[in-house]
């Protein structure tokens, strides 16, 4: 650590940004989007920056390479790359930067590379272009630093086009290419924003090994946590388009300075915490619009230490008197977060007392769901061609208590939206059964019963979508009760605003119209929506998974609030595990349609686990320095659902199945492994060796 | 949780702010501004003629093929009636009314441009929308069909309507709704299956609720602004038709004075008198470059980022 600080002064920053103000036009005006952000970089160094969505962390980096668009300009301020003013540069002067010395890598690898040109002709195309070099040595320096972001078989990659090798293997690509010119600062959008948790893992693995490497300095720009723990030597927090805390990663997360920076810790779940024990506290109020910002501090409305000369004078990026650490506030010194007691008009969960378990209302029995491909060839056309099916749901058996909430895990096509469909009804099932109170449930919603389909409702993954634009909110919530007749006419109103109560909404939401909401409370009326008919089993499509943290909390606290009101019975799908730890009774993880391993939550975190869930829970981001996590890493992609692996289908990429005593059993079904009789593994292993597994995660 | 409650309450514009905002999208764009100047000129010029013109329409007063003089500003016809006059009340059947066919002459509101894309925007988009949100055989069946009408030379299909039905203003409808609906339904077909993907399209299917619904209710209203500008293209596509129609001789019946025939009446003695097929082209033309613009500039404006 006292090293690192030396090496930090030693060497004069890379990236020097000063009082940058940066503003885009548009109709009626220009709003700033970001202002008095102030940061270096130094060699060797990465720099995260965290915020929540719409704070200007984007911009700032668009700013630093001047890809603001017609509309955007820096308006004060000044960034100096290596000593050089980069503010006001000519666009040939800055085109000539940005291939040599500065290089960026966007979100989306998809889009970063182009799909019609083989790796290798784009990467060579780098060097050729802005080194003079010659084929010859281009094609070797690209075959190397594949090598170096570790893709296996680099000649081979160099032949093929995007669309043939994997996501995570796409950005490793976009990595080493932004790497060829050997840059002095390497700007990186939420890279791993778009990949899945074990290929996230990878990449992170790779870039915390380039900046040992690699001499350059890495801006990273992230609104997780925990990747920013794992990535990062020193992180900027940024809230409303200013930098509100600079500090060393250890001290953003042990010594959170800011009361901001406070608050978006108490907001996470972290892995291992569970409803019953522990209480998310979402930060009051919302982010103000940029051009609504207010006077004195930009946090003063949502800050819990608010006093009157936060709201008479703007606080300036300070050093706290004796560390390393800059933060934006008036008080610092005197604030003590573990004296913070949550404000009264806070909402929070009662926490429930264990009660004793009810009937099961849904069961599954080896529910499967095959989606028929439709081949090219003449003979398929014609319907001769031997039939093909997508297996995305296969051999799915599980109950579901009333008032419980099973939470369902995995990588994306895993098949755990499918299985919510079509328990719904959205799709019809291909085999198996499937019961909710006696109904069956395995034909579509045509085909249902009105009062079956009352019963199931479904909250959506995406704030802007999820509610009709033309609508108001009353017109939405009330839809449900006019169609099944749940509530006479006359009363519809009166039930609404009730229900809206119940989201802590005010009655004045009913007549706003979509637009005029935030995505928290686009997601609330969501939920109000599909409770409107008071359904007994609300199945959740990643609810949260769109919003911000501080909102995230808000909306667990919520459902949470909701279930114990209503005793409704939820499924949960979630990708980030630490949130469906928290949230869950049940646990079920899924890998290529088939459920892998269910239990309740504690168990599935500790062993016996499923070697699946154990490379799962070590590639988790954990938002906390100083935890220590077992690194497992998968090979390969995951196989096609078309053409499953035969026998268990995690056996192509499981990191234990050379312990078995015959690994060729893999080829053959795992049998079922009762840990307890709520706990199930398919694994071939015995119980003996899944409980001799080490825990993933240490403190 | 206070501080949302209060914002809440705060913030309700009254209707008529809110009309005003929308329409002061309008004024954003200059060229939505100039469009929409065009359009309500000549609305306005209809309405005038319907109470006032400078001599009756029909009456034939003058002395034939006038050049424009201090008593007729545009000149005179081959018949020797008013050019300006004629212009001035031949806004009526295109913008304002529509003359029912049978005794008595019956008329209603609206002219004949407007009541044909008021038809082929309902067909094109009840096909449109259903062939979009179904999807599968609905889909194609409809497109085929739809494809098979575009493919069909315009001109000739007018002239097979009307042949077949007569000379009217509910045959010219009719002729602009058939040959406007095969596109209004591509349109309204591709916003369906975009809209079709959102989460409160499955929201409403978890609810059960009817195809007519989701399709009217729930896609429709979305669908909406697209459709309308595309509608205001369309007036002007029809207002072309109308034109062509007339100078083939076969659009819109006498007695009211039609554009296209005026233009076609007017070219037997072009050489002579000019300026009589410029007076009614520049009509058209006018008329139709207003309604683009206004739409064009309409579209930008809806599509542009808004704080």
């Amino acid at each position: 650590m006292n090293e690192e600080i030396k090496t930090r002064e030693a060497t004069a920053p890379v990236l020097k940004v000063q009082d940058l103000a940066v503003a885009y036009k548009v109709r009626g005006g220009e709003i700033e989007a970001v202002q008095n952000v102030n940061f270096e970089i130094r060699r060797g160094e990465s720099h995260g920056i965290v915020g929540e969505s719409g704070c200007g962390k984007s911009t700032v980096a668009w700013a630093i390479v001047n890809f603001l668009g017609n509309n955007g300009y820096v308006k004060r301020g000044s960034i100096k790359f290596q000593g050089q003013e980069l503010v006001g540069k000519t666009g040939e002067e800055l085109r000539r930067l940005r291939g040599d010395q500065i290089a960026m890598v966007y979100q989306d690898p998809m889009q970063a590379l182009n799909p019609s040109m083989q790796i290798g002709d784009q990467m060579k195309e780098v060097l050729t272009v802005h080194r003079g070099l010659s084929n010859k040595e281009a094609e070797k320096n690209c075959i190397e630093m594949l090598r170096r972001v570790y893709m296996p078989d680099p000649e081979d990659v160099m032949k093929r086009y995007p669309h043939q090798i994997s996501g995570g293997q796409q950005q490793r690509v976009v990595i080493g290419m932004a790497l060829l010119n050997n840059p002095a600062l390497l700007i990186m959008d939420e890279p791993t924003t778009a990949l899945d948790v074990t290929v996230e893992a990878a990449v992170l693995d790779l870039i915390a090994g380039l900046r040992r490497e690699f001499d350059t300095a890495i801006m990273y720009i992230t609104h997780n946590l925990g990747v920013v723990a794992r990535v990062s030597s020193r992180v900027g927090v940024m809230y409303a388009g200013e930098m509100v805390e600079l500090a060393s990663v250890k001290d953003i997360f042990e010594k959170p300075r800011h009361p901001y920076t406070q608050g978006l810790m108490r907001c996470i779940p972290k892995l291992g915490e569970e409803k019953a024990s522990s209480i998310l506290y979402p930060i009051p109020g919302r982010v103000p619009a940029p051009d609504n910002r207010p006077a004195g501090c930009i946090f003063n409305p949502r800050c819990d230490y608010v006093r009157d000369r936060c709201r008479a004078e703007r606080p300036q990026l300070r050093f706290i008197s004796g560390t390393k650490s800059q933060v934006r506030c008036h008080f610092s010194e005197e604030i003590d977060p573990q004296k913070w007691e949550p404000s009264e008009d806070l909402e929070l969960p009662t926490i429930r007392e264990e009660e004793k378990d009810q009937e099961p209302i849904l069961e599954l029995e080896n529910l499967q769901k095959y989606y028929e491909v439709k081949g090219n060839s003449l003979r398929d056309v014609l319907g001769f061609g031997e039939k093909r099916y997508v297996k995305a749901v296969e051999g799915a058996s599980f109950k579901v208590r009333r008032g419980k909430t099973l939470g369902i895990v995995g990588e994306s096509g895993c098949g755990k939206s499918t299985l919510i469909k079509t328990i719904i009804g959205l799709e019809s099932a291909t085999g198996g059964e499937g019961r909710y109170l006696g109904f069956d449930i395995t034909k579509d919603i045509s085909k249902r019963d009105e009062k079956l389909i009352e019963e199931l409702q479904m909250v959506f993954q995406n704030p802007d979508s999820t509610m009709n634009p033309s609508y108001t909110v009353g017109q939405q919530i009330s839809r449900p009760m006019l169609r099944f007749k749940t509530v006479p006419k006359n009363q519809v109103y009166n039930e609404v605003v009730k229900i809206l109560k119940a989201m802590r909404l005010s009655e004045g939401y009913y007549d706003r119209l979509p637009r005029q909401l935030s995505g928290g409370e686009k997601q609330r009326i969501g939920i109000a929506r599909a409770l409107a008919s008071y359904p007994d089993l609300v199945l959740c499509d990643e609810p949260v998974s769109a919003l911000d943290v501080s909102v995230q909390a808000a909306i667990l606290n919520l459902l949470l609030d909701v279930q114990h009101e209503f005793d409704t019975t939820l499924l949960f799908i979630a990708h980030d595990l630490s949130v469906v730890r928290f949230f869950s009774d049940q646990v079920a993880v899924m890998y290529l349609g088939q459920i892998m391993e269910i239990g309740p939550a504690e168990a599935i975190y500790g062993p016996p686990y499923h070697p699946y869930t154990e490379a799962l829970l070590s590639a988790v981001p954990i938002p906390d320095p100083s935890v220590t996590q077992k690194r497992i890493r998968l090979e390969g992609s995951v196989p096609s659902a078309i053409n499953p692996p035969s026998g268990c289908r995690f056996h192509t990429r499981c990191p234990r199945r050379d312990q078995l005593p015959d690994p060729m059993v893999c080829l053959t079904d795992p049998p079922l492994r009762e840990i307890t009789a709520d706990h199930k593994i398919y694994c071939h292993h015995d119980i003996e060796t899944l409980n001799s597994f080490e825990r993933v995660i240490t403190s | 949780m206070t501080a949302i409650s209060t914002t809440a309450k705060s913030e309700r514009p009254s209707s008529l702010t809110r009309i005003w905002k929308g329409l002061s999208i309008i004024f954003e764009s200059r060229v939505a501004t100039v469009g929409l100047f065009l359009v309500v000129f000549w609305v306005a010029v209809g309405i005038v003629s319907m109470f006032w013109t400078p001599y009756p329409p029909n009456a034939q007063l003058f002395t034939q093929n006038l050049t424009p003089n201090a008593e007729n500003w545009l000149g005179t016809d081959h018949m020797g009636r008013d050019i300006l006059s004629r212009l001035m009340a031949g806004t009526q059947v295109i913008l304002l009314k529509t003359r029912l066919p049978g005794e008595g002459n019956v008329v209603i509101p609206i002219g004949v441009a407007i009541w044909g894309v008021v038809g082929s925007l309902t067909i094109g988009a009840i096909l449109g929308l259903n062939a979009g949100y179904r999807g599968g055989w609905n889909d194609q069946v409809i497109m085929q069909v739809l494809d098979a009408l575009i493919a069909f030379p315009r001109i000739v299909l007018y002239l097979v309507v009307i042949a077949a039905m007569g000379q009217g203003d509910l045959v010219v409808i009719l002729a602009i709704t058939v040959t406007g609906a095969p596109g209004v339904a591509r349109l309204a077909r591709s916003l369906a299956m975009d809209i079709k993907t959102r989460d409160y399209i499955r929201a409403a299917e978890t609810r059960g609720e009817k195809v007519w619904f989701i399709t009217f209710k729930e896609i429709l209203p979305n669908a909406r602004g697209p459709l309308l500008v595309d509608a205001m293209l369309r007036v002007g596509y029809a207002i072309f038709a109308i034109g062509t129609l007339g100078f083939l001789g076969i659009g819109l019946p006498p007695p009211d004075p039609d554009w296209g025939n005026m233009v076609n009446e007017a070219r037997k003695n072009i050489f002579s008198n000019p300026l009589a097929v410029v007076w009614p082209s520049i009509t058209i033309a006018s008329l139709v470059i207003g309604l683009n613009l206004f739409a064009d500039g309409l579209r930008e404006e809806i599509t542009r980022y808004q704080k």
